[in-house]
């Protein structure tokens, strides 16, 4: 942990823990405002006006951007170089992807949740099992890096034994979903986008104008060491070009299967908003993304130790070590309350998907003939979610954050990928393809991960192929899912055609959608 | 020795004699036959339901018809099938049971197990709507009594689709008679508030007008049964403005609505009755005049709405009549929304009305987000 670092300038507890006080005050307010009041008439048509794509934009990106994008990115890139821009680029271009393949007919299908397109699509409750079955798989191996992510940040800005930061964060995070309701509202969630930027732009500028007036010092390192820095590949060769096209394949066909931003896209009004609210995401997570570079590429001049003295906290030591005094604290609070602000939103945005899917299709169902109401199976819901991960991220695991975050892409690239994409596109896909094609994708990913997740690295081909396994259990999951289709061909649902109408034409053309 | 003795005791105990168990095999297989059969007399239907029919008759093959021809062939001896509508016809023109022998088929196959066919037809409410065809290498008087038996249970299932699909249909005619409910006091009421901005401030009575005009053309629109809750609550927002127009000061209106829900799928006309009811209420209350408030909240899967009015309240007792389907009792839209809204979701998502003389009344609506069918 950075904080066990001795001589570190301006970081004592008080920025850290004013900044956290300050977001999550900031969050709660905001909440409390969530419905649009109106009491005279001349305001009515304003009440009930949809969500616009430019706030909903906002809200996608502020859920989606997690403390593996605040924290991680940079962090991997100073430690293994310029290979690492492919996380950011491929968790941009995922929703390039989305865009252009599944935004508009998810939203036109009326689905909530993945596993409610698999029912519309298929009318199958084994397939709607299933997807839910995936949906919590993927949400708690993306909440477990949130864990990890929180304990780095609140180590590092308020000290405290390793364990305390997973305990806190999962608390808050529960006491934030379940008391306050279902908190995912847009208006906060845009609110957070705003914040995690300016958290990390404000810090950035200022360390740039620091950087200048320096004169513009390189990198200290040797030229062979900085050129090897900035090659865009992976070490080892082959290997190194697998685990590269492995990993941009994970994210950019990953995105469309992450439970949390699936469900954004319910609050466009119709798919045309779908289209452009997909299009405002790719500017804003671009301008982003911009941002950890910086940051990384700052730290290559100023601190090139943080690399090996673990670099997930580097983004919050970085402005303490380059601006001394207070100045350096009040940036330090800035990034402290960003990274807080990242994990608290994805985090409570996962925690809401898994818990709606696990009190749907598990706790409010009928059990020995009592069954919960639909709050309670809520909540039930909510520990179950958020206590399972955070145990994982406690009993700690040694993957890095951005590793296990890119590990739930590859499950949601190598199981509901295919599902949307052959679903929306495909009128031969049948229940039980599906089931096959999310089976084999599924288990063979996150068997993968779990290899990772608990065993140490080595060089070989099978590592390798485990610790990157989308680009070839995607394609696994695709032939499977086309072959078992094909096999099983009379069982394609009647509703196809007409739901396949509905989902590819615009809701402005007049016909009959039956 | 012992053992198999004890075995089929064990068994006799457990699962009854041997009567018993073949009575338990036919009302299973009358059970699998009946799904496809309460969807009414179609091929698709006849085709799902014929293999279990001819289980139940023990005959080489089986075949269902409607009046006019084949609709479902199952078993041997297929190239009857061009035989079928003759005997249709033939059965037809007298009613009851008939039985056809080996020079009425005339087959020419050797060795066809199909060639004596009892043909019984199938009633509903007295009409002749096809018939059950049974076919056998021998007719006998016990084929003929369990083709007659088998059709009237067939029968029996054709009618009780029938009424399923009458009481659609009178669903739907009780959304029409909702829209055409939009009550002539309404229109009249409307108009004459008008009327009355004509002179002192045409430009708001001009606007008055197209909102009528664009809630009018809403509330009788002919397609679709489902519709945004933005657009549901547009409406609304239509008929207060109207309603306040004509009562003024006497009439305060409150919305909150979370953004987030307005693209639910709800029922036609789901909300606008409620909130009728709530005016209604609202202005009976004597001091102060009504205050109402229309909350739309998002609970993630699902989408909750509330019409709350300060009104003189009702009998709880009264409520639940209303709900239970009572139709001497003056609230017609309440038990409309309410039954419409079981029929599409389900029971667990009736309206919950929470009232006391005196108290005002709330009305909450549930609807989940998404729910397979149902599309704006």
């Amino acid at each position: 942990m950075i904080s066990d670092l001795p001589g570190l300038p301006g970081t004592g507890a008080a920025p850290g823990i004013v900044a956290i006080v300050l977001v999550t005050v900031a969050t709660l307010a905001l909440g409390t405002y969530g419905l649009r009041l109106s009491r005279t008439t001349s305001d009515f048509m304003v009440a009930s006006r949809a969500v616009g794509p430019r706030m909903n934009a906002a809200a996608v990106s502020g859920e989606y951007l997690s403390a593996a994008s605040f924290l991680g990115a940079a962090g991997l890139l100073l430690a293994f170089g310029a290979e690492m821009l492919w996380y950011p680029v491929g968790w941009t271009a995922g929703y390039l992807v989305l865009l252009v393949l599944v935004a508009a007919p998810l939203r036109r299908s009326g689905a909530y949740t993945l596993p409610d397109f698999a029912e519309a699509r298929l009318g199958s409750r084994a397939v709607r099992r299933t997807c839910a079955l995936l949906v919590v798989a993927i949400g708690w191996l993306y909440l477990l890096p949130q864990f990890q992510g929180a304990g780095i940040t609140l180590a590092s800005a308020v000290g405290g034994p390793g364990w305390l930061g997973p305990v806190v964060v999962a608390v808050v995070v529960l006491v934030n979903v379940t008391a306050g309701g279902m908190r995912s509202i847009t208006l906060v969630q845009a609110f957070q986008y705003w914040l995690k930027l300016t958290a990390l732009l404000v810090p950035a500028a200022v360390l740039l104008v620091v950087w200048w007036g320096d004169g513009r010092p390189g990198d200290p390192a040797s030229t062979a060491a900085t050129t090897a820095w900035s090659v865009p590949l992976a070490d080892g060769g082959a290997q190194g070009l697998y685990l590269t096209y492995s990993l941009i394949a994970a994210t950019f066909l990953g995105t469309m299967g992450l439970p949390h931003v699936v469900v954004r896209f319910y609050t466009n009004p119709d798919g045309r908003a779908a289209r452009r609210t997909t299009l405002l995401v790719l500017v804003l997570l671009g301008v982003f993304y911009l941002l950890p570079p910086v940051y990384a590429g700052l730290a290559r001049v100023y601190a090139p130790g943080l690399a090996d003295s673990g670099s997930d906290g580097l983004v919050l030591e970085l402005p303490g070590l380059v601006v001394p005094g207070l100045g350096g604290d009040v940036l330090t609070g800035m990034v402290v309350g960003g990274a807080f602000a990242a994990f608290l939103s994805t985090s409570s945005g996962l925690a809401i998907a898994v818990a709606g899917v696990l009190s749907q299709d598990v706790f409010t169902r009928p059990f020995r003939g009592t069954r919960l109401s639909g709050v309670a199976g809520f909540r039930a819901g909510a520990v179950v979610a958020v206590v399972v991960p955070a145990g994982v991220a406690l009993t700690g695991s040694g993957a890095g954050v951005a590793t296990t975050v890119g590990l739930a892409f590859a499950v949601a690239a190598s199981t509901f990928c295919p599902l949307l994409v052959l679903g929306i596109w495909w009128r031969g896909l049948t229940p039980a393809g599906a089931i096959a094609g999310l089976l084999a994708g599924g288990v063979g990913s996150s068997a993968a991960a779990l290899v990772t997740l608990y065993t140490p690295a080595s060089d070989g081909w099978s590592d390798v192929l485990l610790r990157q396994p989308a680009a070839w259990s995607a394609p696994l999951a695709l032939l499977v899912m086309v072959g078992v289709s094909l096999a099983t061909r009379r069982t394609v649902p009647a509703h196809t055609n007409r739901l396949m109408v509905r989902l590819h034409t615009p809701e402005a053309v007049v016909l009959d959608r039956g | 020795m012992l053992r198999p003795r004890l075995l089929r005791s064990w068994r006799r105990r457990h699962l009854g004699t041997d009567a018993d168990r073949a009575t338990f095999r036919t009302l299973h297989t009358a059970a699998l036959a009946s799904p496809a059969l309460r969807a009414g007399l179609t091929r698709d239907s006849a085709e799902r339901a014929v293999r279990h029919l001819r289980t139940l008759l023990g005959t080489p093959a089986v075949a269902l018809t409607d009046t006019a021809g084949l609709l479902a062939w199952d078993g041997a001896g297929q190239h009857h099938a061009d035989r079928v509508p003759d005997l249709v016809q033939q059965t037809l023109e007298r009613t009851g049971t008939r039985a056809f022998g080996r020079e009425d088929l005339h087959c020419a196959e050797s060795g066809c197990p199909a060639r004596t066919a009892v043909v019984s037809p199938l009633f509903v409410e007295d009409r002749v709507v096809g018939t059950l065809q049974a076919f056998a290498p021998v007719s006998t008087a016990g084929l003929a009594r369990a083709t007659e038996e088998v059709a009237q249970w067939v029968s029996g299932q054709l009618e009780l689709a029938e009424l399923d699909d009458s009481r659609t249909r009178l669903m739907e005619a009780e959304v029409r008679a909702l829209r055409a409910q939009i009550s002539p006091h309404f229109v009249y009421n409307s108009l004459g508030a008008i009327a009355s901005f004509v002179r002192t401030d045409p430009d708001r009575a001009r606007e008055l007008l197209l909102e009528f005009a664009d809630f009018t053309r809403y509330s009788f629109r002919r397609h679709g049964d489902f519709t945004t809750l933005a657009e549901e609550l547009r409406s609304v927002e239509r008929y207060l403005l109207l309603e306040q127009a004509r009562f003024g000061d006497r009439l305060h209106v409150t919305l909150s609505i979370a953004p987030e829900v307005l693209p639910v799928a709800v029922p036609f006309l789901c909300i606008q009755p409620l909130v009728e009811n709530a005016v209604r209420h609202g202005l009976e209350s004597v001091e102060g005049g009504g205050h109402i408030r229309i909350t739309a909240r998002d609970q993630d899967q699902e989408c909750l709405i509330e019409v709350e009015d300060n009104g003189v309240g009702e009998e709880p007792e009264h409520v639940r009549r209303v709900l239970a389907g009572d139709r001497s009792v003056d609230s017609v839209g309440l038990g409309n929304v309410d039954g419409r809204l079981r029929a599409v979701y389900g029971d667990e998502y009736g309206l919950v009305v929470e009232t006391a003389p005196g108290a005002g009344t709330k009305v909450v609506v549930r609807v989940p987000k998404f729910h397979p069918g149902v599309h704006a």
